[in-house]
């Protein structure tokens, strides 16, 4: 490759973006030589999808130049970047969803007042894509009946169909199985061989090391670094993107379990538009381990916990320490699963662990607001023993900024979990349930948590942790249960088993647990 | 990271649309040929220029205060009552009832009697669209509109066909027994040697109003259901994970809203015309919602805000009264004022955030601010 020869597809000069007394870009510059695959990567709020954003015309930087194969371009909206031959992937698919795929291609991009000339030409382009690339669709078929996988290559199609020369990835994997995955880099190292260029923004650093050409990394809003992939290591990756050596894998003693504390047999749950997604599953979680259960995002995982929180009815039987928990009414909210010794991490901390608009010490009784210790009657709340007992959560989990006066919204996703984390842990609980416990979370904020889940184990508690990063559930679980469509697939120990076949389970494809 | 000083949002925005609702009724004024300034003139001298003025604005604030407070303690839930027009026409059966058909021995006792049936009265009108939410999901907006409208036809029907006096072409109850007259801010404020009009329907409700404003501060902001009810109104995902009940929450809130509601008829019906008459409410339900909107849902903004309303209330009678400009271009002020404060609140405020913004961002740039936010010195609620 000659870089003087050819001038880059994508070149940035002092990018900057302020919003309010947020710095998300200062002074980015990058270079993206045609035909090649560059990665960046960093933490949450690192200011990759700020910069993206930027670059696809939603926001306007305050200083700086985009410059489109040598030419500088100006961006003011969506419809130049399509323009300049910019296309976007997001990582929320932006398809209508019982619109077919041909029709979602089309949409925006109407020849004219007529749809059917349009969808004639759309078809044909269409099969050209799938020769040229591999990119094989259904033009027929609806969206709301294919799978992730198959959306993902319909909005890769969009931006093809529109004529695009530089594709963006936003975090692409998040929703796939891994071999959903391999066929998507499959996919983008046919279209880089094609000429195209690709964008791919990511966390992880394993699809930075497999898919890229190139790699720059971004720390609090600036590029901290621009590398060839084949020079560098992950460690070196997660050094820039942290600041500091972090641990990429999790300190931890071998379990040793003992009594059973959570038995499930034949469990059903469905939801809330009445679909089983817990399609009769046993599960036994004992004492002193954690038991990780892994699976496509989707195939019943967060029904489960769900259930076990409190939020959601199902049938079957479930112990807890021996005595059978209620499944419906009212004996089985969440309020009777913490008084019976259950703990919840939730999978999604915004809208179910926190209140956005609470203070952090208002948070810290959220779901315990019924503990004696935060009253001062059967009326009033004790609002000073809570202030109280939030400082000192807040010094023993090292939560930033140290003011409990701050609402949840305005701390980093790291630290909204760490509050979450610190109030459920410190119940001591019998059965700590977690849901994506690092999802959005800083490396440095997530080897803290790990540790502290390995932690509550050492202690005696039964863990159950959901997760869609198969390296953490590999790194963190002492058992690893995979669930496929309500399902459980199979189960291995981590130590015995790999991503190839987990991914497989995870898919449906593979051998029933022995 | 946070956008605004705690001062600008309770103080300057309302302040600014207040300014921008004048300025536009100076204009309608003008449009129509009349002197904005004198028009000014004459509603402050009318509603705060003596004690007869105040003791209307007091008297129409103090309706304002019930049902903004009605709307507010719904607000917390994010549940949008529309109802309490005929959560307080239920009061007033339930106040009249009481005073009509059981001697009393003092209008203390009859005032207790009459505050708790009102407050029955109008939560259990409120019950039904909150039930209809929590279990049917029937959306509670439309449901407490229709419930506005059954109150009126039931009212009509009872003051026609069963409380009407033998022999009275009015459709309105008789009169109330002397006993339960509730004493005026002049009867109150005389013996400690204050003159007050004697005329003004300003009564002992204002006390109770402004009782109600503390309460309900202390159930929203001190207690563990206004906890639960707050949780619940920020996220009802939320609130099933802490396992806080949507249906309780729901049930109590609308309860709690229907009875402030209904309280104000201790104001209008027992205070006021002492007698049950037609459309006694005169639209104080619909107005608590705009008292509400710009109280920020907090009872003291909602105190302040139903004297703002009371205020224009009885100003605008007073122009009505004494210059040519017609009735109806009172409402149209008022209705000014609810739609720069209510609904185009955001007009006002995202500027002033960008202002803010800016400003901090410039200090900050040359090195003044503190890299974290501040600690706020101001605790909402509280």
């Amino acid at each position: 490759m000659n870089a003087s020869a050819t001038p880059p597809a994508i070149e940035l000069r002092g990018i900057s973006k302020a919003f309010g007394p947020v710095q998300a870009n200062r002074d980015i510059s990058l270079s993206v030589a045609p035909g090649t695959i560059h990665g960046i990567i960093g933490e949450n709020g690192a200011g990759k999808s700020t910069l993206m954003s930027i670059l696809y015309g939603f926001y306007k930087a305050d200083s700086g130049d985009i410059l489109i194969n040598g030419r500088k371009t100006a961006i003011p909206d969506s419809q130049a970047a399509i323009r300049a031959g910019i296309g976007m992937v997001f990582q929320h698919f932006k398809l209508v969803e019982n619109f077919t795929v041909l029709e979602n291609v089309v949409l925006g991009a109407e020849d004219g007042r007529l749809l059917r000339p349009s969808l004639a030409r759309a078809r044909r382009i269409l099969k050209d894509l799938a020769r040229d690339y591999g990119l094989d669709v259904d033009p027929d078929a609806v969206i709301e009946e294919i799978g992730v996988g198959m959306q993902q290559r319909v909005e890769i199609l969009k931006a093809l169909y529109r004529q695009a020369e530089i594709l963006i990835l936003d975090e692409p994997t998040g929703v796939l199985t891994p071999s959903e995955a391999d066929q998507l880099f499959r996919i983008l190292h046919r279209l880089k061989d094609e000429g195209k260029t690709i964008i791919l923004i990511t966390h992880k650093l394993r699809e930075i090391m497999d898919a890229t050409d190139t790699v720059s990394v971004m720390r609090r809003g600036e590029m901290t670094a621009t590398l060839r992939t084949a020079d560098t290591s992950p460690e070196e990756l997660a050094e820039l993107m942290v600041g500091r050596k972090v641990l990429l894998r999790v300190d931890k003693a071998p379990a040793r379990p003992s009594r059973k504390v959570l038995q499930i047999e034949n469990l059903r749950v469905a939801d809330d538009k009445s679909v089983e997604r817990v399609k009769g599953i046993d599960l036994d979680v004992h004492a002193g381990e954690i038991v990780g259960i892994a699976g496509v995002a989707g195939n019943g995982q967060s029904e489960l916990l769900e259930l076990l929180g409190g939020m959601r009815p199902g049938t079957g039987t479930v112990r807890l320490n021996g005595a059978v928990l209620p499944l419906e009414g009212a004996g089985a909210d969440g309020q009777a699963r913490r008084r019976a010794g259950i703990a919840h991490v939730p999978e999604d901390r915004q809208r179910e662990g926190l209140i956005m608009e609470f203070h952090a010490w208002e948070n810290v009784a959220f779901g315990y607001h019924h503990d004696p210790a935060y009253q001062k009657n059967r009326l009033w709340m004790d609002n000073a023993a809570l202030r109280a007992d939030t400082e000192r959560k807040i010094g023993k989990f090292d939560i930033r900024p140290a003011d409990a006066w701050l609402t949840a919204r305005n701390f980093s996703g790291g630290n909204q979990q760490k509050i979450v984390v610190a109030r459920e842990i410190e119940r001591n609980p019998d059965l700590l349930l977690v849901g994506q416990p690092t999802r959005g979370v800083d490396i440095g904020a997530i080897e803290f948590i790990h540790k502290q889940i390995v932690a509550l184990r050492d202690s005696g508690c039964a863990v159950l942790l959901v997760s869609v990063e198969l390296e953490e559930i590999l790194s963190l679980a002492d058992r690893v249960v995979v669930m496929f469509d309500g399902r459980i697939m199979g189960e291995r120990l981590p130590g015995e088993t790999d991503e190839r076949e987990l991914g497989l389970l995870m898919a449906g494809v593979g051998s029933q647990a022995a | 990271m946070d956008k605004m000083p705690k001062w600008a949002d309770v103080v300057l925005i309302p302040l600014i649309s207040l300014i921008l609702a004048a300025i536009l009724s100076a204009l309608v004024i003008l449009g129509i040929g009349e002197d904005p300034v004198a028009a000014v003139k004459l509603m402050v001298e009318g509603a705060l220029g003596s004690t007869y003025g105040w003791g209307y604005t007091l008297y129409y604030a103090t309706n304002f205060m019930f049902t903004g407070l009605a709307v507010a303690v719904a607000f917390h839930a994010r549940l949008f009552n529309i109802g309490g027009e005929g959560q307080a026409m239920l009061g007033g059966l339930g106040v009249a009832v009481i005073s009509l058909y059981v001697p009393w021995p003092h209008w203390s006792v009859a005032l207790i009697a009459a505050s708790a049936a009102a407050m029955l009265f109008g939560a259990a009108w409120a019950a039904i669209p909150a039930y209809l939410q929590a279990r049917r999901g029937s959306h509670i907006v439309i449901t407490t509109i229709m419930f506005n409208f059954i109150a009126a036809a039931l009212l009509n029907y009872m003051l026609v066909n069963v409380m009407r006096p033998e022999g009275s072409m009015d459709p309105a109850t008789a009169r109330f027994p002397a006993a339960v007259h509730l004493p005026t801010l002049n009867e109150i404020l005389a013996p400690l040697g204050i003159p007050f009009s004697k005329a003004a329907p300003a009564n002992v409700s204002l006390l109770v109003a402004i009782g109600a404003c503390i309460l309900v501060w202390a159930l929203i902001w001190r207690t563990r259901l206004g906890y639960e009810i707050r949780a619940y109104g920020h996220s009802e995902t939320g609130a099933r994970y802490a396992g806080i009940s949507p249906f309780r929450i729901t049930m109590i809130a609308m309860l709690i809203s229907g009875a402030l509601a209904g309280l104000m008829a201790i104001n209008n019906v027992m205070g006021e015309a002492e007698r049950l008459v037609l459309n006694s409410t005169e639209g104080a339900g619909f107005i608590g919602i705009a008292v509400a909107l710009m109280g920020r849902s907090h009872p003291f903004g909602v105190f302040l805000a139903a004297i703002l309303f009371g205020f224009l209330y009885q100003g605008g009678a007073e122009l009505a009264l004494w210059t040519s400009i017609p009735r109806e271009l009172i409402v149209v002020i008022q209705a000014l004022v609810i739609l720069f404060t209510g609904a185009l609140d955001n007009m006002v405020r995202m500027p002033l955030e960008r202002l803010f913004l800016a400003r901090s961002r410039r200090r900050r740039d040359r090195g003044e601010g503190a890299p974290l936010p501040e600690r706020k010195p101001t605790r909402p609620g509280e």
